[in-house]
Order: C-alpha cells, then sequence, then structure tokens
C-alpha cells in the first residue's frame, strides 16, 4: 500500500461523513450541533415486533433515522412486555451496553421509566405517552405528535374517493387521541362532501386482528368504500378492504405496499423527532420535557399518495397540509355540533391546533359520524 | 457400582443432547451472517457474565422451578400434567384476594395466608384434573392445557370487573395487595425470596419422591399401573395428591409474581412460565433436584436473550429457538438410554 491510496481512502471516508451530516442537518433543520456530539448509545425498546406494519414499526423507523446521528450507535430489543421485565431490559442496556438514551416506546412503560430514571440520573428516558408532568424526574421526556392533522387530510382523500358517500373509522380504545383521530378524519372528509357519514367502531382492544377483520367485513357490506384503523397494526383491515375492491388510509407508519390498488394515503408519526432530545443530551443542550405538535413542529406525516389519488386531489392535499404547517388551518372551528345533536362549538369559536387542555378532553364524535364513543357523560 | 455407572450414561447423553443443541443453534446463526462463537459468549455473558446477569438469571429460574414441579411431580406417578399456566395464574388472583381481605392483619401472617391461599388454589385446578382423571377418566394432559385457558379467561374477567382497579389507567389490572405485603429482595442482592421458595420446594420434592415411602410407591404406579394396582397401593389417593402438590407448586409461582414482582394481578401474570416449566420438567427427566438446576438453566438462556438482540440484532424468537431445539434434542437423545454398552458392561 502506498502512501497516496491511503490518503485517497481517507479522503472518501471524511467526504461521506460530510454529505452525511448535511443531508442529516438538512434533515433536521436547527439542531446542528454547537458542541461537539458525544458518542452515545441509543437503546429502543419495542413492545412488539418490530416489523408489524404498525406502532412499533413507525418506532422502529425512527430508530434508524436517530442512528444515523453523529456519534450514535443503535441497540434495540423487542417483545418486551410492560412488566417489571421493561426495568430489566432498561437496566440491561444501560449497564451491559452502556445506553445513554433510552426509547421505551409503549405507553405502559412509564410508571417503570420514572422508578429507573431516578435511579440512574445520567441516563436520558424518552417515552411517547406525553405523560410526563412537573415533579416527575427532569431525564424524562414525553413527545407525541397531533395525529389529528394527518387524519384530516386523509379524509379529504377519502372524501374526493368515497363513491357511496359511506367511510369507515375502526378505533381500539375510547380514548381522548383516537376520538380527535376519528373527527379529524371526518371534518377532512366532510370538508369535501358535506353529506357524508363516517361509521366508527371501537373494537376496545388495542391489538385483536379477529375482531379488526369482522369489523372490516361488516363495515364493507353496509356500503362503506374507504376505511382508516386506529389500532395497534392496520394490516388485517388494509388488506382485507384490498381484497374486497375498497379503499383504505394506513396508520402509524408507511403502509402503501400493502394495498397496491386501494391505498390512498395514511397518517404517520415522525418518531424520528425525538433525534432533537439525543442531540441535547450528547451536547448538553437544553430541551423540553414535554413536547406535542403537529406538521408545525415536523413531528407528524403523510404516507405516500396512492395511484388512487388523482393529481387535482393531491394538490389540495398538500396545500392543507402546509395550511397546518404555518398554522392557518385550524381543526376545531365553529359552527360545530357533536353526533348528538350538541353545541361543541358556535360560530366563529377557533381552538388553537396546540389547544392540549382542549384536545385531551375531547370526548365526543363529530357530526357525521354515525357510532358511540362508548363512554358515560 | 450401577449407580455411577447411571450417572455417567446421563452425563454423557446430556451432554450430547447440548452440543447438538448448540451445533444446529449455531447453523442458524451462521445462516444470519454471524459467528457462532461470539453469540454463545454473549449467551454467557447475558446469563452469568456478571452479577447483574446472574441476578438476573436467578430471578428468572425462581418461577420456573415452581412451574416445573407442576410437570414433574405428577409425572413421577405417569401422569403428563401441563396446566402450570393456569395454576399459577389462579395461584397469583387467590394471592390477591387473600392479600386485600387480610389488608389490616400483621405482615408476617398475611405472607404466609397469601402464599396459603395462591398454592390451595393452584393445587386444587391440578387436583381438579387429577380427580377427573382418576374418576372420570378424562385426560389429564387435555384437561390441564383446557384448564389454562379458563384459568385465563377468568383472570382478564375478574381483572376488567370484579376486582379492577380503576386507578390503574395504563392496563386492566386487580386491586393492588398492601406495600407491606411485598416480599422484597434477599438482603444484599437483586434477587427476590421466591428463589428461596423455589430452590425449597425442589429439595421438599426430592426427599419427598426419593426418601419416603411414598414416594416409593409413586414410583411404582407411575412404572406399572397394574403392578400399583396387585400391590394395593391407594392409587386414586397417589394421583390426587401428586396433582395436588404439583399445582400447589405452581400456585406458589403465582403468589410470588404477585407478591414479590408485580403487587396485582393482570395479564402480565400469564407471561409463559407454566410453559417453560414442562420444558424445564422434561429436560430435567422429572428429577426435582435436576429441575432447580435446569431452570437456572433456562432463566439463563431467556436472561441474555436481550444481549442477543442488543449486539447482535438477532430477533426476539432465537431464544425461544434455543430452547425448542435444546427440547427436542433432550427428547431425541432420550431414546439413547439403555443402548450405550459401555454403561451396561460387567455391571
Amino acid at each position: 500500500m502506498n502512501e497516496s491510496s491511503l490518503t485517497r481512502r481517507q479522503v472518501l471516508r471524511a467526504s461521506g461523513g460530510l454529505t452525511g451530516a448535511a443531508a442529516l442537518s438538512a434533515l433536521l433543520p436547527g439542531l446542528e450541533a454547537r458542541a461537539a456530539a458525544k458518542p452515545m448509545t441509543v437503546g429502543f425498546i419495542y413492545v412488539g415486533p418490530k416489523n408489524d406494519y404498525g406502532w412499533n414499526q413507525a418506532h422502529a423507523v425512527a430508530a434508524r433515522k436517530i442512528a444515523q446521528l453523529e456519534g450514535v450507535k443503535l441497540i434495540e430489543q423487542e417483545n418486551v412486555p410492560e412488566t417489571i421485565e421493561v426495568e430489566k431490559v432498561m437496566e440491561g442496556m444501560i449497564r451491559q451496553d452502556g445506553a445513554g438514551v433510552i426509547f421505551p416506546t409503549s405507553f405502559g412503560y412509564w410508571p417503570h421509566i420514572l422508578k429507573l430514571a431516578r435511579k440512574y440520573p445520567d441516563v436520558l428516558f424518552v417515552h411517547i405517552g406525553a405523560l410526563w408532568k412537573e415533579g416527575d424526574p427532569k431525564n424524562t421526556i414525553g413527545y407525541r405528535g397531533y395525529m389529528e392533522e394527518p387524519h384530516y387530510l386523509c379524509g379529504v382523500a377519502a372524501g374526493h374517493a368515497s363513491k357511496t358517500g359511506k367511510i369507515g373509522f375502526i378505533g381500539s380504545k375510547p380514548v381522548y387521541f383516537i376520538f380527535n383521530n376519528a373527527n379529524g378524519f371526518i371534518l377532512g372528509a366532510r370538508s369535501v362532501n358535506p353529506s357524508l357519514t363516517c361509521h366508527v367502531v371501537l373494537t376496545g382492544d388495542w391489538n385483536n386482528p379477529v375482531r379488526e377483520a369482522e369489523v372490516t367485513q361488516s363495515l364493507i357490506d353496509q356500503g362503506v368504500d374507504v376505511i382508516v384503523a386506529n389500532v395497534d397494526s392496520a394490516k388485517v383491515v388494509i388488506e382485507n378492504a384490498e381484497r374486497r375492491g375498497i379503499m383504505s388510509c394506513g396508520y402509524h407508519t408507511d403502509l402503501s405496499e400493502l394495498a397496491p390498488k386501494g391505498f390512498l394515503t395514511g397518517a404517520e408519526w415522525n418518531w424520528a423527532a425525538g433525534a432533537q432530545f439525543v442531540k441535547a443530551w450528547q451536547t448538553g443542550g437544553p430541551y423540553p420535557n414535554l413536547l406535542r405538535g403537529g406538521f408545525r413542529l415536523d413531528m407528524v406525516a403523510l404516507s405516500p399518495f396512492g395511484r388512487a389519488v388523482p393529481e387535482t386531489v393531491r394538490a389540495t392535499i398538500l396545500k392543507s397540509r402546509q395550511a397546518f404547517t404555518d398554522d392557518s388551518l385550524k381543526l376545531y372551528r365553529g359552527p360545530l355540533k357533536d353526533n348528538e345533536g350538541n353545541v361543541v362549538l358556535t360560530a366563529g369559536q377557533v381552538i388553537a391546533n396546540d389547544d392540549n387542555k382542549f384536545k385531551l378532553a375531547v370526548n365526543f364524535l363529530v357530526e357525521g359520524a354515525i357510532g358511540k364513543t362508548g363512554l358515560k357523560k | 457400582m450401577a449407580s455411577w455407572k447411571s450417572w455417567a450414561e446421563t452425563a454423557t447423553i446430556s451432554a450430547a443432547a447440548l452440543l447438538a443443541t448448540l451445533a444446529l443453534f449455531g447453523g442458524f446463526v451462521a445462516l444470519r451472517g454471524l459467528r457462532p462463537l461470539d453469540v454463545y459468549a454473549a449467551l454467557f455473558t447475558g446469563a452469568f457474565g456478571s452479577w447483574f446477569a446472574i441476578e438476573e438469571t436467578l430471578t428468572q429460574s425462581a418461577p420456573l422451578m415452581l412451574t416445573a414441579l407442576c410437570t414433574a411431580l405428577p409425572a413421577r406417578a405417569g401422569l403428563l400434567v401441563i396446566g402450570g399456566e393456569g395454576a399459577l395464574v389462579v395461584g397469583g388472583l387467590a394471592t390477591v384476594l387473600a392479600g386485600v381481605l387480610l389488608v389490616d392483619a400483621p405482615a408476617p401472617l398475611a405472607v404466609i395466608a397469601m402464599g396459603a391461599a395462591g398454592a390451595l388454589a393452584g393445587g386444587a385446578w391440578i387436583g381438579a384434573a387429577g380427580a377427573l382423571r382418576h374418576r372420570r377418566g378424562v385426560n389429564e394432559t387435555i384437561s390441564t392445557l383446557l384448564l389454562n385457558y379458563i384459568a385465563i379467561a377468568v383472570m382478564n374477567h375478574l381483572v376488567t370487573g370484579p376486582i379492577r382497579d380503576y386507578a390503574q389507567v395504563l392496563k386492566p389490572a386487580s386491586w393492588s395487595i398492601a406495600e407491606g405485603f411485598r416480599i422484597g429482595d434477599i438482603p444484599g442482592t437483586g434477587i427476590h425470596w421466591g428463589l428461596a421458595v423455589g430452590v425449597a420446594a425442589a429439595l421438599l420434592a426430592y426427599g419427598l419422591m426419593r426418601h419416603t415411602t411414598f414416594g416409593f410407591a409413586v414410583d411404582i404406579l407411575g412404572g406399572n399401573v397394574r403392578a400399583a394396582r396387585m400391590a394395593g397401593l391407594p392409587i386414586g389417593r397417589m394421583i390426587l395428591t401428586t396433582c395436588f402438590m404439583g399445582g400447589a407448586a405452581a400456585g406458589l409461582a403465582g403468589t410470588i409474581e404477585v407478591a414479590a414482582v408485580h403487587g396485582f394481578a393482570s395479564s402480565s401474570l400469564a407471561v409463559g412460565y407454566g410453559y417453560t416449566g414442562i420444558l424445564a420438567a422434561f429436560l430435567a427427566r422429572q428429577h426435582p433436584l435436576a429441575v432447580a438446576v435446569v431452570a437456572i438453566l433456562l432463566g439463563g438462556i431467556s436472561a441474555s436473550g436481550g444481549l442477543l438482540q442488543r449486539r447482535f440484532g438477532l430477533p426476539d424468537a432465537a431464544t425461544l429457538v434455543l430452547r425448542g431445539l435444546l427440547f427436542v434434542a433432550v427428547l431425541a437423545a432420550s431414546t439413547l438410554y439403555g443402548r450405550g454398552r459401555v454403561f451396561r458392561r460387567a455391571a
């Protein structure tokens, strides 16, 4: 080996690093490290398999983006139950692998995170429930995207695509964010076709493929021709929809490959927004303990359009997305009634998109929804 | 004389099964482009390589010892019981109920009562299968398998309704036992007292099965039912007793899961300890002391599963594959008993 080949290799390696860094700073504007980034092992913990076409996959996708940060090494563990087991896994990551940041990506991990965070103040724990409140350890973070915004855009696509004027929303549990997503979907669809109705069915479980398939079949029998499912993995619903020849929207992550004919678009998380916390922890920079945001903070995304969506509709949807980004489009604005006829907002009343107090208290379905929340009020 | 030869036979055959397992698993690992020796090294590190790992291994092994006895004890009487999962679940439920009912009792008394409740419930659960077998000829393997589903369904019903603690919002769970009733860690370690219970149960079972006339009689029953009947042994009582003891052991595992780990009953009780216990019992050839050793080995495999995922990107199922291979290899190797001439000559 002579000197010049060695130099060339070094040059190549250096330029590769530069391109990577440039691409990264383009991806994550405003996040350029001020200080040199410390080497950091980042651990991701999943409650199920990481290729589940759903919740876990959305996080695994983000993990791969975060792994590209300078100095970051990714370690992962899947199928970790929401028990004391997750504490062992987190401790193993810290003590055996030297993890400095941990993303335990299931809702029910939170109490276990709180326990360990006090024991390991040098480790940052990032959770996806946005459950952080004053008094919780400072080395814990909760973040979560406003998924109702991409659901609104899915609704617009559905409103244009539906021929029967009937669409379907399959939900899991009767909780605020499921209602917000259903409302977003319905409001979007009815912005196109004000007489459209949406069947809303809650299965009662995060993950119950048999029931999800039954509900899908029954909705299709009732004339529904666009469907979206807010369950751990929408795979079963989308595949059933495709088989019966109706259209579908995705949830959690990009599911377009499941339905080459009927896929419209989908509501995706952008959990990779968590890269900013890793960056801050590496450089000692400030970070929020609680972060909620939609398109404006780049915390949610829209799946690529399927071929069933014509160019004109795509343009409309992208315009609405831009309106969310620059905050000129508000999801909840009066006059607005719920599906039992009660007035929610009077004409002229507008709810800010980041009004968490309002959004966390949503326990109603908007007008046009056929179905019940199942909550006692 | 014959005794050390039979030990040598067991050791040789077990070692052969273990080597075959490692070779097969190494093949799988190599197919994924990893070096088998690296993976074995991590397997060892994750199971026994540090005090942290050993603590985790022993903690994992505690319930396995008890659920393994649920299969191993009735097996000595010739029954194939696979209901450890269900017995663990009902044991856990009974523990919660006892703990909640006795909320004002002094802690030591309450802990003993919770253990008794767990053991009784588990014992009755598998004992019922034993009774069905003896009185009605119902196959105990099928009945205990189905009883697992019933136990889990009953638990899901109770924790989503009658005994649900609505303050626990993250998932349906029962009321919690008082903080003072929790059995903590063995002092100076991160291992809870369940390990001591498991080892004690294995020792007791060993003493009973190997050094009492009852154990001897059970072995006769397991070896030849007709001979046992001809000898006038109380077959029904022996079946019921071994089933009850096995179920009681698994029920105690439920007590430990509740009193040492969770503090309440929820779907987290049914995470497969009962099924892994069946594997442990077979690997130990139903020997109560070997059960404890094998449980530690299996606990080690579980404990190192995380490290395999994190270091090599192996899927979670990798340790399941390893356990499955081990099971098949041991079963296959068990056909070799009595065939090695070297162990027979000049006996």
